[in-house]
């Protein structure tokens, strides 16, 4: 390898930098990404979807299913399923409520906890799978289960109620807090707002202050995750030790890759992403309900795909994932904005998502020539 | 012009559904119905033909918004893209204030009119800036359900809760425990909202307590699989059997004497009501002068017929 230099290897076939460049798991995701943003532009342009408002609508959400999806992208293509990331969600806020309404403690120290928590869960999930060898679809099935149980009976047991509520007055002050529900930018958009570009509330005790005041922590952190996995997975060797073991565990092993190790650790990561999509969203919204992140896991599954990852392992993209995140969330409340009759929304949902799918991976199969 | 609409809309494509909607924004004022329901209730269907029904005799235009799920999150980011497609009006459910308190406030303060129906209280809708509130407050609603049944000698209960995650759903059966005078404790169950799994857990319930004196559901999504599971006991019309709202099930089982009354709130109102205080608000600037309490009504087996011929379509 040291003396190839300038000459060119005879073995390697050769590409052209064209070809390359398009032989990247995102591509489907980004041609999707434009059709769906040219779809709403024409057919809902004018709603108020792409005024700051708007905007900020669909970027949050979005944003939400970039949080979960980049963690299912990496344990995806670590080979593995987590199905209990919505129930996890739940879980996780609820149990910041208990530690800090109910119990008092810190809002600081019940998000720490929360967050060891979540992680040892996550490990638990991960030690199960790789040491029974059954399906993570079936142990994390179970926990799906387990978890959404739990948050439903303890607040029911501690509080009799299965909403806890009061968390933003526990966290004011708190120097943690802020950071999953604060929001970055506030002078500029105030500065804007008294430019006119950006709309002013017009009554109510915020009179003259900025619709939109700020980005949310939530969008920061799906950004901040996105670029850190996406380093780690293109530009580290444990990035390609997560790529060996989805893609053919066995063989990894026989080159030394610690493959249960990394599997754990993806199952890890996976709960670390919910907690933090759950604190995000107790912080903001001031309570933690039992019914949650209902689903989330599926929509976490369904932006990865988008984005071109492999149900079956070894093969994805976090980019990607992060672009089905964000043609899932532009498709979800843009539907609202174009005017659909609400209840159309399912088949519109899985019209786009099958077709976005499909496009993907014929894309894939054209340009790779795989069978 | 109506009826070419209609076929279009019933078409249901893609395009013509959104260019019908649009359409009908340009005709008058717009509102948006934001509810708390996932898709599987039925019992909203009610609300959903009320509120098309006040829109269409006011001649506005109305949508109808809810979470899939029912996740309450979802519904607060529904409210805050309802405001930023600048209706005339919003209105929608409270069902629980720390979520939904920030982004109704918000919509109020952008100029929209906002009224709360169904769940939430008078006192919360002022404090969020609502024009008004119309509903039934539910721990009342329950509590007098339960004087009624201590009047007919019940002294212990199973709760069916098949909403358990929604805290008005839990307030009617503390309600009624407190309106028998009994702790709540263990008496009720989350029933999920299969059907199936809601009569298994009814029957095993009353299994495993067989001095349990009556029942109480909730809706029909868990009335009408617990009517199956008493029918299959046998206890159909032996056991005390109360239920909040009503739906074509529930009519017929109070006509066969299984169920005994049935509290209904009146969703109808809840939708129409409001669609014709805002139009009017809006276009005469009048206001009536308080909150609206669409129900409690108890349904009994007198008087059923013409409750019969409505319920799931308006009652």
């Amino acid at each position: 390898m040291s003396n190839t230099g300038a000459t060119v290897d005879e073995r390697i076939k050769e590409t052209s930098k064209l070809r390359k460049a398009l032989i990247r798991p995102e591509l489907g995701a980004i041609v999707g990404t434009v059709a769906v943003f040219a779809f709403f532009i024409v057919f809902a342009g004018d709603s108020g979807m792409f005024n700051p408002q708007g905007v900020l609508n669909w970027s949050t959400v979005s944003a939400q299913f970039m949080i979960i999806a980049v963690g299912a992208c990496m344990l995806m293509i670590a080979g593995e399923f987590d199905l209990s990331v919505g129930s996890m969600i739940g879980f996780a806020g609820m149990s910041i409520a208990i530690m800090s309404v109910t119990l008092g403690w810190p809002v600081w120290v019940a998000i720490l906890l929360t967050f060891a928590l979540c992680i040892a869960i996550g490990a638990l999930n991960g030690i199960i799978v790789v040491r029974t060898g059954l399906p993570s679809f079936i142990v994390t099935l179970a926990f799906l289960f387990i978890l959404r149980g739990f948050t439903i009976f303890f607040p029911q047991l501690i509080e009799r109620r299965t909403i806890i509520g009061g968390i933003s007055e526990a966290a004011a002050g708190d120097w943690l807090a802020p950071l999953f529900g604060g929001k970055v930018g506030g002078a500029f958009f105030v500065w804007l707002g008294d430019l006119g570009v950006i709309e002013v509330f017009s009554r109510g005790t915020r009179a003259g202050q900025p619709v939109v005041d700020g980005i949310p922590m939530l969008i920061i952190w799906a950004l901040g995750l996105v670029i850190v996995a996406h380093i780690i997975l293109t530009r580290t060797q444990f990035g390609n030790w997560i790529f060996a073991a989805g893609g053919d565990a066995q063989a990894a092993r026989y080159v030394g890759v610690p493959v249960n190790r990394v599997k754990i650790q993806m199952f890890m990561f996976t709960a670390f992403c919910a907690c933090v999509f759950a604190t995000c969203q107790v912080i903001e919204f001031g309570s933690a309900g039992a019914d949650r992140g209902l689903l989330k896991e599926f929509e976490a599954i369904i932006a990865v795909v988008i984005g071109g990852a492999l149900l079956t392992g070894g093969y994805g993209s976090v980019v990607g994932a992060a672009l089905g995140a964000l043609i899932f969330g532009v498709v979800q409340q843009g539907l609202f904005f174009a005017g659909v009759e609400s209840s159309l929304f399912r088949v519109f949902l899985g019209v786009i998502l099958l077709f976005a799918v499909i496009l993907n991976t014929y894309i894939r199969r054209i340009i790779t020539g795989e069978r | 012009m109506k009826k070419v609409m209609k076929t279009l809309t019933v078409a249901a494509v893609a395009a013509t559904a959104m260019v019908s909607a649009n359409a009908a924004m340009a005709e008058g004022e717009r509102y948006i119905l934001v509810s708390h329901a996932p898709d599987s209730d039925s019992w909203w269907n009610t609300i959903k033909n009320g509120l098309a029904l006040g829109g269409e005799q006011m001649g506005v235009s109305v949508e109808y918004r809810n979470p899939p799920t029912g996740d309450l999150a979802d519904m607060a980011r529904i409210i805050e893209q309802a405001a930023a497609s600048a209706p005339d009006g919003i209105i929608t459910t409270l069902a629980d204030f720390d979520v939904l308190s920030g982004p109704i406030r918000n919509a109020v303060d952008s100029g929209i009119e906002v009224i709360i129906i169904n769940s939430g209280t008078p006192e919360q809708a002022r404090e969020v800036g609502a024009l008004m509130y119309v509903g039934q407050p539910e721990y009342d609603a329950g509590f007098a359900a339960g004087q009624r049944a201590a009047g007919d000698g019940v002294s212990s209960f199973l709760c069916v809760n098949h909403y358990i995650a929604q805290p008005a759903s839990t307030e009617r059966c503390q309600g009624f425990a407190d309106g028998l005078g009994v702790e709540l404790g263990n008496q009720m169950i989350d029933s999920g909202q299969d059907p199936s799994e809601i009569q298994n857990r009814v029957m095993a319930y009353l299994n495993a307590n067989p001095d349990t004196d009556a029942v109480l559901t909730l809706g029909p999504t868990s009335a009408d699989p617990t009517i199956m599971a008493l029918d299959q006991m046998g206890l159909a019309g032996d056991i005390y059997f109360g239920t909040f709202d009503l739906g074509g099930d529930i009519v017929q089982a109070i006509r066969d004497g299984v169920i005994e009354w049935g509290i209904d709130q009146q969703p109808f109102l809840q939708a129409y009501l409001p669609v014709v205080v805002l139009t009017n608000y809006h276009r005469f600037g009048v206001l009536p002068g308080n909150n609206i309490n669409s129900g409690p009504g108890f349904v009994t087996a007198d008087a059923l017929d013409l409750v019969a011929d409505l319920a799931g379509e308006y009652r």
